[in-house]
């Protein structure tokens, strides 16, 4: 059974049209990343999964349920790891994971998940005396307290430090080794590259391109990149045939010092399409 | 992490009526830590009850405990179910608590039904702290007209909060808080709680739902005498709007 099963998915704001028809598949225990960039549908797509938001057309079955009319037993099963959370409430953090863990019929006990994100030290704080990033760590807690079946993850690791991102990217490997579905949104491509089993690249409300993080957009089957410096300046060629145009260079007696040859990044790739969709 | 049970296929459920209890007392929880909710809920209240109550200072007819304690009451109401609950819905809105416990199993009608019965919960516990107060420093209310007098205050309250609400979805929540208490200042001022406001009349009474509220309860609870229909037809009329236009305009985030 697929996890997230959409097709045909639309919604209009006002005369704007954020969403254009999209297909979507995710199966069960996949990460799967939705890239794009801002304004192109990713969050409200995420949102209507959610159950958060109204669609205006198409098909959507999140865990065997419509999102529109999931009730709490649906909503037991999913976590959602907000965008833009600034809680500053007055809780310390054990009382709102205790609180939101209430919530849920089977849910992990509360220091565990405390201990998961990272925030054991800072437990019994206020809330509002934590860190952005800190407060991203509690919303992260209390997306996966209630032991959900699938996750969504809203650009998670805006504002976290490299270390603090690390240490996220483990946990996410960890749930996703206990067979949790992850969908996640992003703008960080090595993070992409990093957690995704398969991605989709959103541009302007309809999906430019799906893969693995290997195949997306025909990286895999796209050329090197051979750079060099002539001149005083550099130059960078994507040659259908790498070798023969490094012989050539090699034949010119070219100042080789700084070649390199290289396979496209997911980032260029990426790029590529949002460029050239646009 | 446990490799077993971590996804029951059919997950126990939590007793609706428990999660519901949770959250009432999380809200009454969140409350009682805002300092300055604290204040305005029964500080306010309470220094005018005994500062107009008592004291000579401000120009009020007849029996002064008759006419503020009632004024003192539908005050509070007032100061809960609109200033407090507009304030603190606008902040929980833009901090994006509403669009988290709603899409959570506490579900939206959930998150609306335990933050209804927090509100009532401490309106009932302020009022008869008050009406005690007041007993105690000579109020003496008469009782045969309680039941319209709850009466008044539901619709009352329940305007008040579709107010609230309304303005919490509607302004930034810096502004919220602005106008909510731009709103009871000038209302306090205007309503006739601590000093006779000039007659209005009828007009009055339907332009302002405080000024409504604390007759009703003066008519009721110190003169032991029926309520107005006009005033419960202000009431009824401002509740009506106030929770239509919310359930139009309420937004989650």
């Amino acid at each position: 059974m697929t996890a997230i099963d959409v097709t045909g998915l639309r919604k209009t704001y006002r005369g704007h049209e954020a969403v254009r028809g999209i297909d979507l598949a995710v199966a069960r225990g996949e990460v799967f990343a939705l890239l794009g960039p801002n304004g192109a549908g990713k969050t409200t797509t995420v949102e209507i999964l959610e159950g958060h938001r109204r669609r205006d057309g198409g098909e959507v079955r999140v865990l065997g349920d419509d999102p529109a009319t999931g009730g709490r037993a649906w909503r037991a099963r999913i976590g959602i790891v907000l965008q833009d959370t600034e809680d500053a409430a007055d809780l310390t953090v054990r009382e709102m994971v205790r609180h939101v863990a209430g919530l849920y019929p089977d849910p992990r006990p509360a220091d565990e998940v405390i201990e998961l994100v990272g925030l054991t030290e800072k437990s019994a704080s206020r809330i509002r005396t934590l860190s952005g990033g800190q407060r991203r760590r509690v919303d992260v807690a209390l997306g996966i307290v209630g032991r959900p079946e699938l996750l969504f993850l809203d650009e998670p690791t805006t504002g976290f430090d490299p270390q603090a991102r690390r240490q996220f990217w483990d946990l996410i490997r960890a749930l996703a080794a206990e067979g949790v579905t992850i969908l996640l949104t992003t703008h960080y491509l090595d993070e992409a590259e990093a957690l995704a089993d398969r991605l989709a690249v959103l541009v302007d409300g309809r999906i430019a391109a799906e893969g693995t993080p290997a195949t997306l957009g025909g990286r895999a089957a796209a050329g090197a990149k051979v750079s060099w410096r002539e001149n005083g300046s550099t130059r960078t060629e994507w040659p259908a045939d790498p070798t023969d145009l490094i012989r050539k260079l090699v034949a010119t007696d070219a100042d080789l010092t700084s070649l390199t040859v290289t396979r496209p990044t997911l980032e260029d790739t990426y790029l590529t399409l949002i460029g050239a969709e646009k | 992490m446990t490799t077993d049970g971590t996804f029951a296929p059919a997950p126990g459920r939590a007793p609706m009526r428990a999660i519901l209890r949770r959250q009432v007392r999380m809200e009454l929880t969140l409350t009682a830590r805002r300092g300055e909710a604290v204040v305005l809920a029964m500080g306010v209240p309470l220094l005018v009850l005994l500062g107009a109550g008592l004291t000579h200072a401000t120009n009020v007819p007849g029996d002064r405990l008759g006419f503020v304690v009632p004024g003192v009451l539908a005050l509070t109401v007032m100061s809960t179910a609109f200033t407090g609950q507009a304030i603190t819905t606008g902040y929980e809105r833009s901090y994006g608590v509403l669009k988290r416990l709603g899409a959570s199993p506490l579900t939206r009608p959930g998150l609306l039904f335990a933050k209804t019965a927090a509100v009532l919960g401490l309106i009932v516990v302020q009022l008869i702290v008050l009406a005690l107060v007041g007993v105690a420093v000579g109020w003496r209310p008469h009782l045969g007209e309680l039941p319209s007098a709850v009466g008044v205050t539901v619709l009352a309250a329940a305007a008040y909060s579709g107010l609230a609400l309304l303005l919490a979805s509607v302004l930034k929540p810096e502004t919220t808080t602005a106008a909510a208490t731009l709103i009871y200042v000038m209302m306090l001022a205007a309503g006739g709680i601590m000093f006779a406001a000039p007659d209005l009349g009828t007009a009055g009474w339907f332009l302002l739902p405080l000024a409504a509220h604390a007759e009703a309860l003066r008519d009721a609870l110190t003169r032991d005498e029926p309520i107005p229909l006009p005033i419960w037809l202000s009431l009824a009329a401002w509740a009506a709007v106030c929770v239509t236009a919310a359930a139009r305009k309420f937004r989650w985030e």
